[in-house]
């Protein structure tokens, strides 16, 4: 009877802390056979945002682990890749070594945006979520700054094709068209109908691997401490703040290879709106695959990216089938990302709060007991 | 040697006034005096500038005020604006639906919003004494799903007033709404002082504003407005004297959203229009920064606060297309909103907040 009853209380616990993906699945089966959508229509598209999304997703891993939370400044490195994506379009390199020249490129400009992000979060302790979210509006403004003025009086763009009429900015869309899916394509392998980005997902292999290592090395160590709590790490003779930044800046420059591995894919840039969405779409993938605010897993990233995705792809043809209009769905869905990043916000701070209480109680019975004695 | 003395005290007296006020708050008024001084030059007429800058003020003066309780109550600054924006829609379309017109429609407007906005308030209220110490990250994704959700709304309501819905289908509201004939400038046309032929300054909704102010400023010296705020200062002492602080910052959350829903009825009455779908997204970045440029902190707002931000941000927002445009004939001026109201949201969350719970 009690190990019936401690089943029971153990499975609710395994539920409760699968909240969200469980909600996630039960969408997908509600969605699914009302989207009216082929079993094997919906496999091809999944695999292709796999291929398109993972990596951006996994970036925000490092952070978490540092405890910075949702880096949402993840934006930051997109940026990076998307000025790399345009010079190198403009350099008329195309294909693999396009891809490649581009990701160099896009490495000192993520660095040094990289740091800029760490140095004002190191000084935002405690609210790095939220100031996070600020830097990446903040830096937006500086990207179109960038783009919109300097390309082409300050930083030399040859091609009209991709310049504004007016001389200078840069156009709405700059078409990638000589590099679209050339990673995707080199080793592609067709399954049945479903192509496969074998490429693609070694280089996603490739990353988890790094992942994986990293978190073993003393840096990778250093960053568990400081995110489990910086003033023990700080007595431990970690630099907190290096640390941090290193963390921060590791995030940036994954995103901006991400990013360039998303356009690559998608074969052109929207270059005033590619990046704006990008972190909040990356987060509520992440956080509907199972992770929270100060945990998740490469597991969470992979399992997110399929149910977040499939979602994506049916809600706006459910949303028409029940309410006649396809522009519910596309509410739909954008609802749902929020609606997920707020409940994980909301779960995370309330169970902070309540850890809080209870070390505090704790205290306070200690301090009694010691009284006592 | 008495000089040298003088001196020096006079220089910390500028060195604190300057860290007092804040050097981005500095660049930020030093930016708009020149874009004034440089209006003549490039042909604008300064009276029209004005003007433009007196009416953008009366139409966000109330949203930014709005955000005042919570800051005294602790709860940081509202990036929930959106779900007392929604209240407030939801009010005006109401009133519209059920065929008000007129002043009385604004009037109808402003006491169906107040259901919505003190429901709504109390939920958001409750839901943000859950999560003490995280309210700015949370209330900005309860902001956006609110948003969200009610784009859904606005086509699934049965809304059927034409001059509200698609032609065509007959359901639906359209995402911008004529208020001609309804509440336009029902504010501002009260005792207009006209500048030139088509722009007065709308001393109707200055008053509007200025006694709402005046309502805040003598709630928060009230006893209740005294405890919220010492709940706001130092909730720990607060509690020790007795103070119920969950219910305050409920009362100042549930006070937040209704300013929030009658800011947005005014702002509609200026501009003309009712704007539904993800418009309401526009409205929280310009709010909230313009409190901070006027002096504001994550726990500090007054009233001067308000008038001075708001004058100041809606200033360089009017100010820079026209100037700019007509010195470098460049269109910088989004560019510049942009980096102005997120700088001045940052620099106010990397300060260093003493007392911050």
């Amino acid at each position: 009877m009690k190990t019936k009853h401690g089943f029971q209380k153990k499975l609710g616990q395994l539920v409760l802390d699968n909240s969200v993906p469980i909600m996630f699945i039960i969408i997908c089966a509600v969605c699914i056979p009302l989207s009216g959508f082929s079993p094997s229509y919906l496999l091809n598209e999944v695999v292709t945002r796999m291929g398109r999304n993972t990596f951006l997703i996994l970036c925000l891993l490092i952070p978490i682990i540092a405890g910075l939370g949702l880096n949402f400044a993840m934006t930051l490195g997109a940026m990076a890749g998307e000025i790399a994506l345009i010079l190198v379009s403009d350099w008329q390199i195309w294909g693999i070594p396009g891809v490649v020249l581009a990701m160099i490129v896009s490495i000192p400009i993520s660095i040094l945006l990289g740091l800029l992000c760490g140095k004002i979060l190191n000084r935002a302790k405690g609210r790095e979520m939220i100031t996070s979210y600020f830097i990446s509006f903040f830096m937006n403004g500086m990207y179109q700054l960038v783009v919109l003025y300097m390309m082409g009086p300050i930083i030399p763009i040859v091609h009209e094709s991709i310049k504004l009429p007016r001389g200078y900015g840069i156009r709405n869309t700059v078409s990638l068209l000589n590099m679209r899916q050339s990673v995707d394509n080199l080793l592609a392998i067709n399954i049945g109908g479903v192509k496969i980005p074998v490429l693609t997902f070694l280089l996603i292999a490739l990353l988890c691997l790094f992942l994986i290592w990293f978190r073993r090395t003393k840096l990778g160590q250093d960053m568990r401490a400081v995110g489990q709590d910086m003033d023990v790490a700080r007595d431990a003779g970690i630099n907190v703040d290096r640390t941090r930044i290193v963390s921060v800046l590791i995030s940036t420059v994954v995103a901006g290879f991400g990013m360039i591995l998303y356009l690559q894919n998608m074969g052109n840039i929207s270059t005033y709106s590619s990046h704006s969405q990008i972190g909040m779409f990356s987060i509520a993938a992440l956080l509907v695959g199972g992770a929270s605010v100060e945990k998740a897993s490469i597991g969470n990233a992979f399992l997110g990216v399929i149910l977040f995705h499939l979602m994506f792809i049916v809600a706006p043809s459910a949303g028409a089938q029940v309410t006649g209009d396809s522009m519910t769905g596309e509410y739909f869905r954008v609802f749902v990302s929020y609606g997920v990043i707020a409940i994980a916000l909301v779960m995370y701070a309330a169970k902070k709060r309540r850890a809080r209480s209870n070390a505090g109680q704790l205290l306070a019975e200690a301090q009694k007991q010691e009284e006592n004695a | 040697m008495e000089h040298s003395a003088t001196l020096d005290a006079r220089k910390s007296v500028f060195a604190v006034m300057l860290q007092r006020f804040g050097l981005p708050r500095l660049i930020i008024a030093g930016f708009l005096l020149l874009l004034f001084i440089m209006a003549p030059f490039v042909g604008a007429n300064l009276t029209v500038q004005i003007g433009n800058v007196i009416n953008r003020f009366s139409w966000n003066a109330v949203l930014v005020l709005s955000l005042v309780p919570m800051i005294h109550s602790g709860c940081g600054l509202n990036f929930g604006v959106p779900l007392g924006i929604v209240a407030g829609l939801l009010g005006g379309t109401i009133s519209i639906q059920l065929g008000f017109t007129g002043p009385m429609s604004f009037v109808m407007a402003i006491v169906l919003a107040t259901p919505f906005a003190v429901l709504m308030g109390i939920g958001y209220g409750a839901l943000l004494n859950r999560i003490k110490g995280g309210e700015m990250m949370i209330t900005t994704y309860v902001g956006l799903s609110i948003i969200s959700f009610m784009c859904m709304m606005w086509l699934l309501l049965p809304y059927s007033s034409p001059t509200m819905v698609y032609g065509l289908s007959g359901t639906g509201l359209r995402p911008t709404i004529s208020l001609e004939g309804f509440y336009d400038k029902v504010l501002a046309g009260i005792l207009p002082i006209p500048l030139t032929e088509d722009l007065s300054i709308p001393t109707g909704t200055l008053v509007f504003f200025a006694l709402l102010a005046f309502l805040i400023w003598a709630f928060l010296h009230t006893k209740t407005g005294t405890a919220m705020t010492a709940v706001g200062s130092n909730p720990s002492f607060a509690r020790a004297s007795g103070i119920n602080v969950n219910k305050m910052r409920l009362l100042s959350v549930v006070m937040s959203t209704w300013l929030a829903a009658i800011g947005i009825l005014v702002y509609q009455q200026g501009f003309g229009f009712i704007q539904l779908y993800t418009a309401p997204n526009n409205l929280t970045l310009p709010t909230v920064a313009a409190i901070l440029i006027g002096g504001a902190s994550i726990n500090k707002a007054s009233i001067p606060n308000v008038i001075i931000g708001t004058i100041l941000f809606q200033g360089i927002v009017t100010m820079t297309p026209t100037v700019l445009n007509s010195m470098i004939h460049m269109d910088m001026s989004e560019v510049i909103r942009i980096v102005v109201s997120n700088g001045m949201i940052l620099y106010a969350l990397t300060r260093k907040t003493e007392g911050l719970r």
